[in-house]
């Protein structure tokens, strides 16, 4: 992986999400209608510590869930190879609650309309509100985030890295080179 | 990642891998059953042919649901309703369904090789649904994940099959699936129903059940076929039931727990005794659950595939 510059390091990280925990408190007023879901796979540990934050803050459990949008992705028919399926894990019920959509990085927001439909397949929640750590820019669908930790304007020959200690072993956000050679 | 074939024509020689992904793979189907809405959008746009040459009703059933549950179009053949009784022959009525644009076949035919011979012959993804006494695939993945569901794994467990093995689909697909797993095998029955030359397969025969119970985790009972009745392999039902038949005083007397899995429709009181097809060790109606996911999931890895 061809590391272009680092945007984000592991201190410019953790404030960047207490800040986003603060945030959607503030506009919910609380956590006692709120519950949090993450995108698989790097939305899950972002959604995750977002949990512990407002937990820290609230002093009270909120809800959390994971969703897998594989099965509502809109690139399946052209036959690719299969994705596999890590499953979606929501125990609570979505309808009336304020869900906070939880993703690493806002890009094309394919994957937003997917999870979209999924949760609204559900139940029909009070609201969906986005939060992303990253928006990229480049949208293909008409979609903008509610809650962003940093704006990061790319080319579309860059890729934006969200590192996190759970899989790679520190928090950082990343800007990978695409069109340099020997990239993974 | 795929699976290695664009087909499910039956489970001799599908590698460990196929397998242990499709049962993965139901596992988030699973989930998608137990939601209010029990349906995604995932097979949007694409055709299945349902060809059932021969009558049944769950194993239909279970299909049609799985494909509607991915939003699929499907069309329902019936062998008694269509060109077949006209004198068509298998390769031109698949012929003419694909010239209608067609994505998938589920096949179901009274002979042997039938949904092989289809494979060779289509472009459309082929799933076997039961041919004559030769596969049912689909079958033994569900029975399969509800053994991993139920002890884990598959790997050491011991499954015994017990009925009427020479005529059975389910237990020919069961044992080669289950070995590849991992699994312990033996099958249990009278003399007239085991096949010779069974044992190659690296299965153990057993005829006495009490014997066959000792050493088993699961029994897979499978149904006797009524129709059988009169062809001089068994004497009577009554006595099928008293020297094969599962029943609550045989399963107390072996002093342990074992778990009933059974495919479906029950004889009951011939090869299973009521108390024990409702028992708490009976995962019969979870097998049902199981296969409309298992069935998903299929379809799925061959729907979405390279």
């Amino acid at each position: 992986m061809k590391i272009k510059s680092r945007v984000v390091d592991e201190q410019g990280f953790q404030r960047t999400v207490t800040r986003l925990a603060h945030e959607i408190l503030e506009r919910n007023k609380g956590i006692e209608t709120i519950a949090i879901v993450g995108i698989r796979t790097r939305g899950e540990h972002l959604a995750k510590r977002l949990a512990q934050k407002v937990k820290d803050i609230e002093h009270k459990d909120v809800e959390l869930g994971m969703l897998d949008i594989t099965l509502y992705r809109d690139d399946l028919r052209m036959r690719l190879d299969n994705p596999e399926l890590k499953g979606t894990d929501i125990t609570f019920d979505v309808t009336g609650k304020n869900i906070i959509l939880v993703d690493d990085v806002l890009y094309t927001a394919r994957t937003i309309r997917a999870a979209l439909d999924e949760l609204i397949d559900m139940g029909r929640p009070a609201s969906i509100q986005l939060a992303v750590l990253v928006d990229r820019g480049h949208r293909e669908l008409p979609i903008k985030a509610d809650f962003v930790g940093k704006n990061i304007p790319t080319s579309q020959g860059e890729e934006v890295r969200v590192l996190m200690k759970e899989v790679d072993g520190e928090d950082a956000v990343v800007i990978v080179d695409l069109s340099e050679p020997g990239v993974v | 990642m795929a699976l290695s074939r664009r087909h499910l024509l039956g489970l001799d020689g599908v590698p460990k891998e196929d397998i242990e992904q499709i049962l993965d793979t139901a596992t988030s189907f699973r989930e998608v059953l137990e939601r209010p809405i029990k349906k995604v959008p995932t097979l949007q746009g694409k055709t299945i042919v349902n060809l059932f040459f021969e009558s049944s009703t769950r194993t239909r059933i279970s299909f049609e649901l799985a494909e509607r549950r991915l939003s699929a179009d499907v069309v329902n053949f019936s062998a008694d309703v269509s060109s077949v009784l006209k004198g068509e022959t298998l390769k031109d009525t698949v012929r003419n369904l694909e010239a209608m644009k067609i994505d998938m076949v589920v096949i179901r035919h009274a002979a042997a090789g039938a949904a092989d011979f289809l494979g060779k012959v289509v472009q459309a993804n082929v799933i076997n649904a039961g041919d004559g006494a030769h596969e049912h695939p689909t079958q033994a993945l569900l029975d399969m994940y509800t053994i991993r569901e139920k002890f884990g794994t598959l790997e050491g467990i011991h499954v015994c099959i017990v009925g009427d093995i020479s005529h059975s689909r389910v237990a020919r697909s069961n044992i080669y699936g289950l070995k590849t797993m991992g699994a312990n095998v033996s099958v249990c029955g009278p003399r007239t129903l085991i096949p010779r030359f069974i044992e190659p397969l690296g299965v153990k025969v057993y005829y006495d059940l009490d014997e066959a119970i000792r050493d088993a985790d699961l029994l897979n009972v499978l149904r006797i076929q009524l129709e059988r009745q009169g062809s001089a392999l068994f004497p009577t039902l009554r006595e099928y039931h008293q020297t094969f038949g599962i029943t609550r005083e045989r399963l107390d007397r072996s002093g342990k727990t074992v778990t009933i899995l059974h495919p479906g429709p029950i004889n009951r009181d011939v090869e299973l005794s009521g108390d024990v097809a409702d028992s708490e060790h009976s995962l019969i109606i979870q097998q049902v659950l199981n296969g409309v996911a298992v069935r998903m999931a299929i379809l799925y890895l061959l729907g979405t595939g390279r």
